[in-house]
């Protein structure tokens, strides 16, 4: 069990290392919020609150919260789907908050529906699985923590990240493609 | 006054609020951990609309299977809250202004 200071300070270190802020209405916030401590503790993963989760860590990894769709949001609509993120605009009460559209591909959407009895049908969750799980021959991956930026090179990411201890839920892998031109 | 789940013989857990003005049948499929769909819910009640609700994240599969295929069918997107009222109009996300359109207010 996380608790609500945690999420709170880990979205202001978040906002703060990307020069956004967090939404300027109290009771907003604290909603936004709850719901992530709430998803956190249910899924095991701090999940977009205002989207619906799946419940398998693989499938819901883009609305892990700073989702993927973050920063286009921001950019078209000065803050996030679910609006805990801000840009300048909206913090100043120069841009207003409203609800914008779903920028998750819709196909995504609708799987989550398959993966989530699939999810329940299982009854583990699949971060469980990936800290346990080490079969011989993983090939080496590259891995950065979403929230600091830290990249290392290894099987599985950290538990933690060294850097700005986010848990390994915040980890991504880096794909490398190579190009050479004779 | 709480809201009450509907008849045993409904399979949906459908939440019921009441309100003084129920002109328009209401229905809000939400998300309960999702700060939109609460502001949706808190202006419904605090305009006195009745209205029912599902939190699709608390719905047994089938359920949600269900409600996903009755938001694609009305050229909906699967965005909380979707509110459709008289099983007519869907409105997509927590938009003041279409909600007091549809019900008058």
């Amino acid at each position: 069990m996380t608790t609500l200071e945690k999420v709170r300070r880990r979205a202001e270190s978040e906002a703060k290392s990307h020069g956004y802020y967090l939404n300027p209405d109290r009771d907003f916030l604290k909603s936004l919020l709850e719901g992530i401590k709430q998803n956190e503790d249910r899924y095991g993963y701090p999940s977009c609150p205002c989207r619906l989760a799946s419940g398998k860590f693989e499938f819901d990894k883009d609305i892990i919260c700073p989702c993927d769709y973050r920063e286009p949001d921001l950019e078209e609509y000065g803050h996030c789907y679910c609006a805990l993120y801000v840009g300048k605009g909206v913090f100043e009460g120069k841009t207003t908050i409203a609800s914008i559209p779903e920028r998750r591909p819709l196909e995504k959407q609708t799987k989550t529906f398959t993966v989530s009895s699939e999810a329940i049908a299982e009854k583990q969750p699949e971060a469980t699985t990936m800290a346990t799980e080490r079969p011989s021959g993983t090939k080496m991956k590259m891995w950065y923590c979403k929230q600091c930026g830290y990249v290392c090179f290894r099987e599985e990411p950290p538990l933690v990240c060294p850097i700005c201890k986010a848990k390994r839920e915040m980890f991504a892998r880096i794909a490398i493609s190579t190009n050479i031109h004779g | 006054m709480r809201p009450q789940p509907l008849g045993k013989k409904r399979k949906m857990r459908t939440m019921m609020v009441p309100g003084e003005n129920n002109r328009h049948k209401v229905l809000v499929y939400a998300i309960s951990t999702c700060a939109w769909c609460k502001r949706a819910k808190k202006f419904l009640k605090d305009n006195n609309i009745e209205f029912e609700y599902v939190d699709v994240d608390l719905c047994a599969n089938e359920d949600r299977e269900k409600i996903r295929d009755n938001i694609l069918n009305r050229g909906g997107s699967l965005s909380y809250p979707t509110i459709i009222v008289d099983n007519r109009i869907l409105i997509t996300g927590f938009q003041e202004d279409k909600i007091k359109e549809a019900l008058e207010i």
